[in-house]
């Protein structure tokens, strides 16, 4: 009578960016397993590589093909115009970041071996290496690519998880500095573990509410549940803080400059973009897609959020002395004026012109902030990285190049006229204005003027202080590093000059905006 | 033939060539030659200007970023051709006066020169922008040629000064982002080319919150009392041919902008906030003026004296009249050549004896004749001595200011009288006297000092007594602006004289 299931439908070649990704994982592990540990690397650089441009050329395939305008596999996973573009995004971003990655020097010998110890030293000398890197963060990748684009809560929460767990054990991995690397895995993981129980829980409570975990049909109950309130508040807002946590929105930010500082740098560029764009792709699908009916309720509370993760990120970056947790509280200010993006929200071209703001912003900041974490790994001395800005002293003189291309950075991320951060910004708080959030882009340009303190502050010391005597020396980068260093300054030129193609693109990616 | 853009293109290569050549020399000769080629390609785009033609001229307009109505729109009315001819003739006196400048820092001499290039080209794309966020984008980009200019070859303190300079500007620049957005948004036209925007923003209390924003920038930018102590910080610290450039140019973006968009982008709010803005020059007029008298190191001097004469240009540019606007344009020329003769020359005196305090020189007249001839030229201008050009635009002003505003315009007199106190003084304590022993040694003028201060004096020569070739180009250009914001002159209080009388 009622034997029959119904086979669910799965719309494999959409999710093939996916598929590719996570398949070479599973490869990776493979090759962990069976393959000799001489030829492990050798593997699985070329598997890591080629899945991403695989993966990336699949998404481009996609986009050209035509947007589905329905949610794919039973409506789990919507691949739409914004969903693809954070693909792209995320695609490029990992892929350069694996550029890092494959640099030597950064990763531990042995992470169970005692800091410090006879058994760490040996571990050296042998050569032993954690070659089970690349299949971690091509699940992280992996992870990162279902966030933004899962249509229900159970499938974003497993997403996050996905996401989240390889960076865990990839953050206690540095070399350097073991014990600080260490805390920063310990701290990510307590942290991250509980935002992910605020996640589930609201989730749970969101389906007390709705019936259902469907995003879409979340926001049809809007309407039409009554008496349910406590629910419904109570849940949306822990789905909240489990977004917000990972986009290190104050007050959720304490963990970006510990875990920022601790982990090994090309792990911080990876987390610093691609995690970020990620995690906004989801807080937008979430909030606008999932309560989009209640953004009078949650539109105040964001407010707050981006005032204060502005104000707070730009204030504690100006007493920093590392490097890499300057970096981290920068990235938590950008948060904010990304913040400012999603509060934008009103008539349907509006919302478009906001979000086409948003995915300009994250491509922008993203390719800027591995750019400027792969500088950071080429200026080292005895101790490895050179972290103390004090050491970044006189850089100008030694290096002038790479001090010229850092400073750049720095002018992007200060949002400086002819580099690819002021057009982000701008796109930004221009459809915030046109949203009737001004007083919030105030608040933005004040924390900006803030934030250029700090950015001023180290090109001051790079180029108008003498150098040290002892100071640090600039390695000579590997190829991968300088490739990486090089296509981010490109980047940066040429979307601070001439944004119109990203922009039109970005603009045509929101034009569907998310799909229900 | 696309002049504007040729100019800047010129100077974007020529600033690109310094950086690969090998040889400091050569690339010092090398900027001289592309400074003086742009200088050259003005000129010969000057002359084909017509006066009273159509108020934009030598128009050029591409669509730069559709998404955001964004234009690279470039056009130059009167005012904004006397300030490019008044960049691109500093530029090559200030690379020439520069030759040794950057060498005592042990920096790279090609950076240095290369800068002034870029900062060249960014000078005259913020005076010839026709599109509001160009401008923008210039009016912020070039900060950081400037920033490092001061930072890498100033005095004891510039890192201090350049960071002060940097985030003053950028702050101000920041809240004028925000009006620059929300003039935008209200417009609605999805285009932010300056001719469509004018007059599109009718509500006066958003006209005057968005005037707030223009204004608080330029003000910072010009600067106006009491927005100002950035710059005797950065002036200071900056090398002599930097302070030029910055107080000779950069600063007057400010005045220029307060003309062109806080008066014609929202005519009511300027007309509402005119008193606040009168009341704001003449303080600083007075103000900067009593400072100077008080300071002891020259170069500080000279920047407090700006902030005077910024006080008349903003006093001229608000007070609305044909007269006190052609002035204050006049102004912001003469004021260019004046100062930049008074910081080069001083330049030089402070090169010799390596210090910038007043009290360490005494009677160098008699070692340095040539010198402090010069030095009392540039001194006379920056007081409005009646020959020189600064006459013409400080009388001007204030008869201009007098036909509508008569007790500002007296108190700003005053401001003569101090600046004839502020300059013979500093002239006396180091020019004149018994020469004091650590000068007795001091060289005079070299040839290329002399090549470098004779244009300068020549052009205050020329224009104090022959005034009529830049009046004539400013004066339509000035009058189409007071009407778009719609005032007209007072009625002479007296009449005219009929002829014959």
């Amino acid at each position: 009578m009622n034997g029959t299931i119904q086979a669910p439908t799965i719309e494999y070649a959409l999710l093939a960016p996916m598929l590719v990704v996570f398949g070479a994982a599973i490869v990776g592990v493979l090759v962990e397993a069976f393959a000799p540990r001489y030829l492990r690397s050798a593997i699985h650089l070329p598997l890591t590589l080629l899945s991403l441009a695989g993966a990336f050329a699949l998404t481009v395939w996609q986009a050209l093909k035509g947007v589905p305008t329905k949610p794919a596999a039973m409506g789990a996973v919507a691949v739409d115009g914004p969903a693809l573009f954070i693909w792209g995004t995320i695609l490029v971003l990992a892929f350069v970041s694996v550029m890092l990655i494959n640099d030597e020097g950064h990763f531990v010998a042995a992470a169970a071996a005692v800091p410090g110890s006879a058994e760490e030293e040996q571990a050296l000398y042998s050569g032993a290496a954690h070659t089970e890197i690349y299949p971690l963060v091509l699940f992280a990748v992996g992870g990162m690519l279902l966030f933004p684009a899962s249509n229900d809560l159970l499938v974003a929460f497993v997403a996050l998880e996905v996401m989240s767990l390889p960076l865990y054990l990839l953050c206690g991995l540095a070399r350097r500095r073991r014990l600080l690397s260490q805390e920063a895995a310990v701290k990510y993981f307590l942290l991250g573990a509980f935002s992910s129980a605020f996640f589930l829980y609201g989730t749970a409570l969101l389906y007390g509410y709705a019936g259902s975990i469907d995003l879409a049909r979340i926001n049809a109950a809007l309407g039409t549940v009554g008496g349910q309130d406590t629910l419904l508040y109570l849940g949306a807002g822990m789905l909240g803080v489990g977004l917000l946590f990972k986009i290190g929105a104050a007050p959720f930010q304490a963990w970006k400059p510990d875990v920022y500082q601790g982990s090994p740098t090309p792990i911080t560029a990876l987390m610093a973009s691609g995690t970020l764009v990620a995690a906004f792709g989801a807080l937008l699908r979430v909030f606008w897609v999932g309560l989009g009916g209640l953004d009078w309720d949650w539109s105040p509370v964001l407010w707050g959020v981006a005032i204060l993760t502005m104000v707070v990120g730009a204030v504690l970056a100006i007493t920093q002395t590392d490097i890499k947790r300057m970096l981290a509280y920068s990235s938590i200010a950008h948060g904010g004026f990304l913040l400012v993006g999603v509060v934008a929200t009103g008539t349907a071209a509006q919302n478009t012109s906001a979000l086409s703001g948003i995915l300009f912003y994250l491509v922008a900041y993203g390719v800027t902030t591995v750019g400027a974490f792969a500088v950071v790994t080429m200026v080292r001395d005895a101790g490895g990285e050179a972290w103390h800005l004090s050491r970044w002293a006189g850089l100008g003189k030694r290096s002038p190049l790479l001090a010229a291309v850092f400073a750049f950075f720095l002018l992007a991320f200060a949002g400086i006229p002819l580099t690819s951060g002021f057009f982000g910004k701008y796109a930004v708080f221009q459809a915030a204005v046109s949203g009737g959030a001004t007083p919030l882009v105030i608040v933005g340009v004040v924390a900006s003027a803030v934030a250029a303190f700090f950015y001023v502050r180290i090109i001051v010391l790079m180029f108008f202080s003498d150098p040290a005597a002892d100071g640090p020396s600039v390695v000579l980068p590997s190829r991968g590093t300088a490739a990486v260093v090089g296509f981010a300054a490109l980047a940066t030129v040429v979307l601070g000059v001439y944004p119109e193609p990203v922009l039109h693109l970005a603009h045509s990616a929101a034009q569907s905006l998310f799909v229900r | 033939m696309p002049w504007l853009s040729t100019l800047m293109g010129v100077s974007v290569l020529g600033a690109l060539g310094v950086t690969l050549v090998r040889n400091d020399k050569l690339a010092k000769q090398f900027t001289l030659v592309v400074s003086l080629i742009v200088l050259a390609l003005t000129v010969g785009m000057a002359v084909q200007f017509s006066p009273n033609g159509d108020k934009f001229q030598f128009v050029e307009t591409y669509d730069w970023i559709p998404s955001f109505g964004v234009h690279y729109g470039v056009a130059v009315d009167g005012i904004a051709l006397v300030l490019i001819l008044l960049s691109v003739i500093l530029v090559p006196i200030v690379v020439l006066a520069s030759w040794h400048d950057a060498e005592a820092g042990k920096r790279s001499v090609r950076t240095y020169f290369s800068l002034i290039l870029v900062l060249e080209a960014m000078m005259i794309g913020v005076f010839a922008a026709t599109d509001v966020f160009l401008f923008y984008v210039f009016f912020e980009a070039m900060l950081i040629p400037m920033y490092f200019m001061i930072g890498s070859y100033g005095g004891a303190q510039r890192s201090y000064a350049a960071v002060k300079f940097l985030l003053y500007s950028l702050f101000g620049g920041l809240l004028m982002l925000v009006a620059v957005i929300a003039l935008y948004s209200i417009a609605g036209k999805g285009t932010f080319m300056f001719s469509d925007l004018v007059g599109t923003v009718q509500d006066v209390t958003t006209q005057k919150w968005l005037f707030l924003g223009f204004f608080v920038a330029f003000a910072i930018k010009a600067p106006l009392w009491p927005f100002h102590t950035w710059l005797p910080d950065a002036a200071a610290q900056a090398p002599a041919g930097a302070a030029v450039l910055l107080v000779g140019v950069l600063d007057k973006v400010g005045t220029y902008g307060m003309l062109r968009f806080c008066l014609e982008l929202f005519p009511d709010a300027a007309k509402f906030f005119t008193p606040l803005v009168i009341a704001l020059s003449v303080v600083g007029i007075v103000y900067g003026a009593i400072v100077a008298i008080g300071q002891t190191d020259m170069k500080r001097l000279i920047a407090y004296t700006s902030v005077s004469h910024f006080g008349f240009i903003a006093l001229g540019v608000f007070a609305m009249t044909t007269d006190a606007g052609a002035g204050a344009t006049l102004y912001m020329v003469n004021h260019g050549f004046s100062t930049g003769a008074l910081f080069l020359i001083a330049g030089f005196l402070i090169h010799r004896r390596g210090s910038q305090f007043i009290a360490d020189y005494g009677g160098v007249q008699k070692v340095a004749p040539v010198l402090a001839g010069t030095f009392l030229v540039a001194g006379l201008s920056s007081l409005s001595l009646p020959g020189l050009s600064t006459f013409v635009s400080e009388f001007m002003v204030l008869t201009g200011t007098y036909q509508r505003y008569m007790v500002p315009a007296i108190i700003a007199a005053t401001g003569v009288i101090l600046a004839a106190i502020y300059i013979l003084w500093m002239y006396q304590r180091t020019m004149n006297g018994p020469t004091a022993e650590s000068v007795k040694g001091l060289r005079d003028l070299n040839a290329r000092e002399k090549f470098v201060v004779a244009p300068l004096i020549a052009l205050l020569l020329i224009f104090g007594f022959y005034p009529k070739p830049l009046l004539d180009v400013i004066h339509p250009a000035v009058k189409d602006t007071l009407s778009s914001v719609g005032v007209s002159d007072p009625a002479p209080a007296v009449p005219v004289a009929k002829e014959g009388q």
